[in-house]
């Protein structure tokens, strides 16, 4: 880091201004303590305080054949992960997991299948927001700065997956790297806590630990991974496709 | 026609019931706010499926109106009809009143309104709220400068003129934004339609002139000064048409949807099956707010009393709110289609019909802005010579008068 100060050649002391000193008073403070309050801020690592990289593109794989109706792993996994809960009002309670029953119209097959933010190439959600606070990271992850959000809900109105959900009641009992606020708007961040320490999301890990290993998580970028080699080998497919958002999360077997 | 003098508003005894009234709105407003930020929106009847709700109906009403109540005055600058010219100056204040009532109630409904600053000063251009928070703003600023050259002494006529071509334009954008609020909305069935933005701009013609005729006869009446049954009789007709308008694009609206395989179900919801929704639409906005208003202001017999031209107004004013309601919450309660093809079922309400039923809390913040445009309506005209000491038919132009009651 350069100090803006020391950048200029050197000069009579007596000749500072006051705005000098105090930018180079800045400028040493945040050396001094910057680095912990940012790494406090990403989840305490320098990898976890690295910008995200644009040459990745993170995505989910979920063969719904292998997913179990009765199983919700997933949904409660992600419920203890980040620190969200069903609390008796189905209506306004967060849900930033959910599994959905479908039944074809046309020929009777019934599939299970969990739900969560697509995480678009072409987010809705960002589009509309009017602050910015919906976000894509260079990634590919999308999220809410809950900084930013002023709580307008227009990203839950452009949502097409119904994957957001507004918090309407005071909270408790938050997890550091999953920071929540009253009047906000939320949704999966794919575990970027873990995910950028180099993990794998908390659902995709209790999925495995079932043993029915439905949901794949890795970069669709590279071609070597193992979800693009089996997006390679098999046909899936995206949600509504029909609005070319390009969603991260595929569906194989639906 | 003779010069127009302009006074203003002399508070009497006669102000105390309804200031007192609109005095109680608001702080059942102001209770109303407290109780969301407290307890947070979970004392709402909204919920992660109808995210939007009353107050968001209320704040769309307002807003629309407010540009429709500029109508009056854009007739007289814009488009050079003298007779209405006596009224431009309480339609652009009116405008400005029902905008700032409109916005209240949608900034108060904000998850953290506290953070208004960041709205005010962080900007996502790819979104219509973003330039709509620009195209609210500059509505104040520029009808705000279309009120001053109106009543600034010695200011050319040409001013006046200009700067309502300016106003008019303003108005027009900004109910397009307004519309495409929800015509941009891809994912919904029940918005992804480029008519919303000229649908909007009918609607704001004509609540807001209903708006208008109603404010307009209440602040004559509190002030003992006369409004002419022609003049009323004259703007009831105007009303007629741009009622017509609005069901024109309704059938438009609807009639496209329909002939959509893809649309069929949110029409049938629509359309038939909604419950209260369907309802609303028929009964509400096609009955009440408009075959009724069509008749009370094109019918002879009733045409020819002010009375029947107030109440088309009221009804109009009734008919605009259902068919909010209809748009903003049956848009909403329809479920996606996040898997066409499919039943489809979940602990997340997916593949239903949504819940919504409105609280005490969102009817006292969306009143609470109807109190507040009224307020600043009210005070407006105290302290600005607003209102012209008369309306009456002679006082405004004796020909157009004897015109008009030829045409009745």
């Amino acid at each position: 880091m350069k100090l803006p100060a020391l950048k200029t050649p050197a000069k009579d002391i007596t000749e500072i201004s006051r705005r000098e000193l105090l930018r180079s008073g800045a400028a040493l403070a945040t050396v001094a303590l910057a680095p912990g309050v940012t790494l406090m801020a990403f989840g305490g690592t320098p990898a976890a305080a690295a910008p995200a990289d644009p040459g990745r593109r993170w995505g989910l794989l979920i063969d719904v054949n292998r997913c179990a109706s009765d199983c919700d792993a997933c949904v409660r996994a992600c419920s203890e992960e980040n620190g969200w809960k069903l609390d008796g009002n189905p209506e306004t309670d967060a849900q930033w997991i959910r599994k959905v029953d479908l039944k074809d119209r046309e020929t009777g097959r019934e599939v299970s299948l969990p739900v969560m933010c697509q995480h678009c190439e072409n987010p809705p959600c960002v589009d509309v927001c009017p602050t910015g606070a919906s976000m894509k990271r260079a990634d590919g992850i999308v999220l809410v700065d809950k900084h930013v959000c002023i709580g307008c809900r227009y990203c839950m109105m452009a949502c097409p997956f119904k994957a957001r959900s507004f918090i309407h009641e005071p909270l408790e009992g938050q997890k550091s790297h999953a920071p929540r606020g009253k009047g906000t708007v939320e949704s999966c961040t794919l575990c970027v806590h873990r995910v950028d320490e180099g993990g794998t999301p908390a659902c995709v890990e209790a999925c495995g630990r079932t043993g029915n290993g439905a949901m794949i998580f890795g970069d669709l970028n590279d071609p070597e991974s193992e979800i693009s080699r089996r997006l390679a080998d098999y046909p899936s497919i995206t949600l509504r496709e029909d609005m070319r958002l390009n969603p991260g999360v595929h569906y194989s077997n639906l | 026609m003779a010069k127009t003098v302009y006074q203003e508003l002399k508070p009497t005894a006669r102000f105390w019931i309804p200031g007192l009234l609109i005095g109680a709105f608001l702080i059942a407003a102001a209770w109303a706010v407290y109780q969301a930020e407290h307890y947070g929106h979970i004392v709402t009847g909204m919920n992660n499926q109808v995210v939007w709700g009353l107050p968001h109906v209320f704040a769309i009403f307002l807003i629309v109106a407010a540009s429709g109540a500029l109508n009056v005055a854009s007739i007289a600058s814009v488009f050079g009809r003298a007779a209405y010219k006596p009224m431009a100056r309480l339609s652009a204040l009116l405008a400005i009143a029902l905008l700032a009532g409109g916005l209240a109630v949608l900034v108060l409904d904000l998850g953290r309104p506290d953070r208004l600053i960041v709205a005010m000063t962080k900007y996502n251009f790819r979104s219509i709220f973003a330039w709509n928070i620009y195209l609210y703003t500059g509505f104040f600023a520029v009808v705000g400068a279309y009120l001053f050259v109106q009543m600034a002494r010695g200011m050319h006529e040409k001013w006046v003129r200009r700067v309502g071509i300016v106003a008019f334009l303003w108005r027009l954008a900004l109910t397009t934004g307004t519309g495409s609020i929800f015509g941009w909305l891809v994912a919904r069935p029940g918005y992804d339609a480029a008519i919303m933005a000229p649908l909007f701009i009918a609607m704001s013609f004509s609540f807001g002139l209903a708006v208008f005729l109603l404010v307009q006869q209440l602040l004559f009446a509190l002030a003992g000064r006369p409004v002419g049954a022609g003049l009323i009789h004259r703007l009831g007709r105007l009303l007629g048409i741009f009622v017509a308008l609005v069901l024109y694009f309704t059938a438009i609206q609807h009639l496209t949807a329909l002939y959509a395989a893809e649309h069929a179900d949110i029409e049938r919801f629509i359309l038939r099956e909604g419950g209260i929704y369907t309802a609303l639409f028929w009964g509400g906005q096609v009955l009440i707010g408009g075959l009724l208003p069509l008749v009370l202001v094109f019918h002879p017999a009733a045409a020819a009393r002010p009375a029947a031209t107030l109440l088309a107004a009221g009804l109009v004013i009734i008919g605009g709110f259902a068919q909010l309601y209809v748009i903003v919450i049956a848009g909403q309660a329809f479920p996606l289609e996040s898997f066409p093809g499919y039943e489809v079922s979940s602990s997340f309400f997916d593949g239903v019909v949504a819940h919504y039923s409105p609280s005490l809390v969102e009817l006292a913040l969306g009143l609470g802005g109807i109190a507040l445009a009224l307020t600043i309506t009210a005070l407006g005209a105290i302290v600005l010579r607003i209102l012209p000491q008369e309306l009456s038919d002679s006082a405004l132009d004796p020909t157009a008068t004897a015109a008009s009651s030829n045409a009745a």
